[in-house]
């Protein structure tokens, strides 16, 4: 795996930000993960890690439109980057190759 | 409605209140809607004790230091480069929204600007005056002090023996020792080509001292009797483009020299820059007997003494050593305690001037007075500047309070509002720089110089830029640093009021103008009356159509009977004589006057000038007592004419018929005469006889009829010249110009003064109109008012114009002692000065006081005529 290493957790996020594309923020990511995982994520830890994916470069963040939802306040929406959407591909891309070569007998 | 929101779920208060406590403000908001959000679905999803605890639980959560370490600046933030094309654009709408302001801004500041450019220039010529020469810094004269009746002298004038003395004693100190003789004109022809050229006999090394820059020949070859050196604008007007190597010139219509070399001219501002050709010293020796006779005369300080010391030793040491070499050598002269010292090239221009034997102010006064002026003539124009923006600064406060709300911080204000002076300096420069070009040639005739400006220099460009940049942050701090400090909400609610001190720096700054407006106006008043005062000053000879010839060939020297039988029977002249010194300077005394009563302790130090019959009829003397010398009494060779200072000198209330012993001879004193002004006018005359002495004779003096157009009269007088002194160009000098350049350096202060006082006084105004201008605007609404309630133009007229006059006032309480101390201290060099009469300080006042009303008036009474129907229109 060439360029950023990419934790566990931080590829959960990113994944959920690209789920959630156009309407990614704190919240909803949290939503996401509970969702798809089923296991409980905290608030901090999802900031955290889109701190850190934006310092990497992998998301970056814009002011998106107000909704009445949070009393006519914009939110910071998160975006995958193309450097944020390679990483993804090289993972997935890295599984499957190792996916392919695991031997028939391992499973037997 | 109000029973849902009552019963509403709420997170835990003490959890929000903890976020709030500990995180950065920008961040709470986007973390609270997040929370909130959560809780809202989780109450639904979970139950609300569980959503509590999930709320708890992400609030603690997000309490990790790489979460509240993260600063603001992930927000978006244009860079000041990235806001600075906003700045200029903003800057140059503003500049043409206030066409007037901008105006008077820019041209203030830019007159500011070319009189500091031009100060600035004069100041560098003054202070690398000299340095031209490659080693300046090794180069001195030979000075002496020496005492006379109580009074030190101290003279560049040095006696021949003391050139041997350096040469055989200290040899090791010097690298170069050349003697000089003054600057004289003389009369150089080469075929049939004659001009006069001032030019010096000096020693071989003299060329290679001052690095004469050869074009042609070689420097040292001095050496040779026969050999001269031309500059390059002598060699050009002889000999046009011809090789002028080898050829022979003539010097004063007798003696013949071969051209041996060509040197680049002088510049100008250097110490010799009349010289323009040298001649040999030992040419000087074999020609004249009474230098010949010096060589070994300690007594005759009439001699150039020029040194460049030794690499190894400096000009204290050797000061030091040859202190006294004048006193071990010659006993005679022990009397006077001579104390010869080394005076450094670099400080002949800015500090030649002793007083008792102490160093006192030079020129090098002038250099910090014009210095002092530019920098305050800035200042005012920085002052005009601060002052109108400051005075708008509610105008714009608005724009401030918008800015900061969109989220301008105040550094990118203060960058802004640099910005913008930075930008307005800027136009200003160019301006300057344009007028500095225009007027430099003016500049440089009034100020007696040559400067170039210094285009390829890259220093002076860094220096004007850097100059730009401090005049615009000078100029621009006070708004930037005052403005920028507005709170948003105050000035946007419209309740920033201008408290009763708001004005205050404003004023202060005004008074701070005016105070140096009028110290300026002062000092120029009493420079002018001083010059006046000297001029009204009796001059005690007729300087109307007098004119005098310098005796410099034998020609003029030997047909001079002829010549004047010519001239009198021409009916040109009235009168003509001979006389050793101009009519407007005594060049030789002596000291070895003494007369009846004379007490023995006093040196008979006189002025000497020997005349001829008839000097007293051509100068136009006046009698006090006795007569003119007269060729009825054969016994007037032994009688002596005095000035009224002499006999006040020599302390003789009778004079005439007194017994004056000198050189072994008895003279008798037949008359005294009301003084002539010789030397400055600004000094007591030197006491001065006047003597028969048809042999000291060096200049003709003619007196022209009255009836004749002097400029016919001149075109004659050239043909009888021509007549009897063939070899030579017909130059003469009228006595009134002569006289008047004696006036030269005071009245180039004056006009300099002047110049500079009436731009400070125009800038000045210049700023009191904008700030009236703004004021009357300002106060629109309330000049309608008043004027609907029956205020007369007249009342409106004189609330608006008070405020100024009382800060005129104050500058003009604060600025009268300061000119008066200043200016008491100037005076203090003259010793015939004029008074610091009260009335200087009156006009000063009154002037002030008048130009000031007629600034603030246009626009009061331009205000007060303004209909009040349209100023209280709502629009």
């Amino acid at each position: 795996m060439k360029g950023t290493y990419l934790g566990e957790f931080e590829e959960v996020v990113l994944l959920a930000v690209a789920i959630r594309t156009g309407d990614a923020y704190g919240a909803t990511v949290v939503d996401e993960i509970e969702q798809q995982m089923g296991r409980a994520v905290s608030l901090g830890s999802v900031h955290t890690a889109l701190h850190r994916l934006q310092e990497k470069g992998l998301v970056k963040s814009e002011f998106g439109g107000a909704t009445g939802e949070r009393g006519g306040r914009s939110k910071r929406l998160y975006i995958v980057t193309s450097p944020g959407r390679r990483a993804l591909e090289d993972i997935r891309q890295i599984r499957n190759q190792m996916w392919e070569t695991i031997p028939e007998i391992a499973w037997s | 409605m109000k029973h849902r929101r009552r019963n509403r779920p709420i997170p835990p208060v003490w959890a929000t209140f903890l976020l709030r406590l500990l995180c950065d403000a920008y961040l709470i908001n986007e973390l609270e809607d997040d929370l909130n959000q959560l809780f809202e679905q989780r109450v639904k999803s979970m139950g609300l004790r569980k959503a509590r605890m999930r709320y708890i639980h992400d609030v603690l959560s997000l309490m990790r230091p790489s979460l509240l370490k993260v600063k603001s600046n992930s927000y978006p933030n244009p860079g000041y480069t990235g806001m600075l094309k906003n700045y200029i654009k903003i800057a140059f709408r503003n500049l043409a929204k206030n066409r007037t302001y901008s105006a008077i801004n820019i041209f203030g500041l830019a007159v500011g600007m070319t009189t500091a450019i031009l100060i600035g220039l004069w100041v560098w010529d003054e202070v690398s005056y000299n340095k031209s020469h490659k080693h300046y810094d090794r180069i001195a004269r030979v000075m002496q002090h020496q005492t006379y009746n109580g009074v030190t002298n101290t003279t560049f004038a040095t006696p021949l023996p003391m050139r041997a003395a350096l040469q055989s004693e200290y040899a090791n100190d010097f690298m170069y020792i050349a003697s000089s003789s003054w600057t004289r004109d003389y009369v150089l022809s080469f075929g049939d080509k004659k001009i006069s050229r001032k030019g010096n006999c000096v020693e071989p090394d003299f060329p290679l001292m001052f690095s004469l820059k050869m074009l042609r020949g070689t420097a040292n070859s001095l050496a040779s009797p026969t050999s001269a050196l031309l500059s390059e604008s002598v060699a050009r007007a002889l000999f046009g483009d011809d090789d002028p190597i080898d050829k022979i010139i003539r010097v004063d219509n007798k003696n013949h020299f071969k051209v041996a070399g060509v040197y680049e001219d002088l510049p100008h501002s250097t110490e010799f820059r009349d010289v323009s050709f040298l001649l040999p010293w030992r040419f000087f020796l074999e020609e004249e007997a009474w230098v010949k006779r010096s060589e070994t005369n300690w007594g005759n300080n009439s001699f150039l003494l020029l040194v460049q010391i030794a690499p190894n030793t400096s000009f204290e040491q050797v000061s030091g050593k040859i202190a006294n070499i004048k006193a071990r050598h010659a006993k005679e002269e022990a009397r006077f305690n001579p104390k010869a010292f080394l005076h450094p090239m670099s400080r002949w221009h800015l500090y030649s001037e002793w007083e008792n034997g102490r160093p006192v102010r030079g020129r090098i006064q002038y250099v910090w007075l014009f210095g002092i002026i530019g920098a305050f003539v800035l200042l005012l124009a920085c002052i005009n500047f601060m002052n109108l923006a400051t005075a708008r600064s509610q105008k714009r406060a608005k724009e401030v309070g918008v800015r900061k709300v969109v989220g301008s911080r105040q550094s990118q204000l203060i960058t802004q509002f640099f910005c913008e002076s930075i930008l307005m300096a800027t136009i200003s420069f160019i301006l300057a720089f344009s007028l500095v070009q225009i007027l430099l040639p003016l500049f440089n005739r009034i100020a007696d110089k040559q400067i170039v400006f210094p285009w390829y220099n890259v220093q002076s460009w860094l220096l004007g830029v850097g100059f730009t940049l401090v005049t615009g942050l000078l100029a621009g701090s006070y708004p930037a640093l005052y403005l920028s400090g507005f709170r948003p909400i105050s000035v946007l609610k419209g309740t920033l009021r201008a408290g009763r001190f708001a004005a205050l720096p404003r004023q202060t700054l005004v008074v701070f103008q005016f105070t140096v407006s009028v110290i300026l106006v002062i000092g120029t008043l009493v420079v002018l009356r001083q010059i006046r005062h000297a001029k009204d000053r009796p001059i005690g000879f007729d300087r109307s159509g007098l004119l005098s010839v310098a005796i410099n060939t034998a020609d003029l020297q030997n047909n001079a009977d002829a010549l004047f039988q010519d001239l009198r029977q021409s009916g040109l002249a009235m009168y003509v004589s001979k006389s050793s010194s101009p009519t407007t300077e005594v060049w030789s005394n002596d000291a070895s006057f003494s007369w009846p009563g004379k007490d023995p302790d006093q040196l008979g130090d006189l002025g000497t000038v020997g005349v001829t019959h008839g000097y007293g009829k051509t100068v136009g003397w006046q009698l006090k007592q006795g007569r003119d010398f007269s060729s009825d009494f054969s016994t007037d060779h032994l009688g002596m004419v005095i000035n009224e200072s002499a006999a006040k000198f020599m302390g003789l209330k009778d004079a005439v018929g007194k017994r004056i012993e000198w050189n072994n001879e008895h003279y008798t004193i037949i008359g005294v005469i009301s003084d002539v002004i010789t030397g400055s006018p600004f000094m007591p005359i030197q006491p001065t006889v006047f003597m028969l002495k048809e042999d000291w004779a060096s200049f003709i003096h003619i007196r022209l009829n009255p009836m004749l157009n002097s400029q016919q009269a001149i075109g004659k007088l050239e043909g009888i010249f021509k007549k009897h002194n063939p070899g030579s160009p017909f130059e003469y000098k009228f006595a009134s110009l002569e006289y008047d350049l004696k006036f030269s350096t005071e009245e180039r202060i004056g006009t300099l003064s002047t110049m500079f006082s009436s731009l400070a006084i125009f800038i000045s105004c210049l700023g009191l109109f904008g700030l009236t201008l703004f004021l009357a605007e300002q106060r629109q609404k309330e000049i309608g008012i008043r004027k609907v309630l029956g205020a007369s133009i007249g009342s409106i007229w004189s609330m608006l114009s008070r405020d100024f006059v009382v800060l005129t006032l104050i500058s003009c309480v604060i600025a009268i002692p300061i000119a008066f101390i200043i200016m008491r201290d100037w005076l203090e060099q003259y010793t015939y000065r004029t008074t610091l009469s009260w009335s200087i300080f009156a006009t000063a006042i009154l002037g002030a006081l008048i130009v000031t009303l007629i600034t603030v008036s246009f626009q009061a009474i331009k205000a007060s005529l303004l209909n009040p129907v349209k100023t209280l229109h709502d629009t």
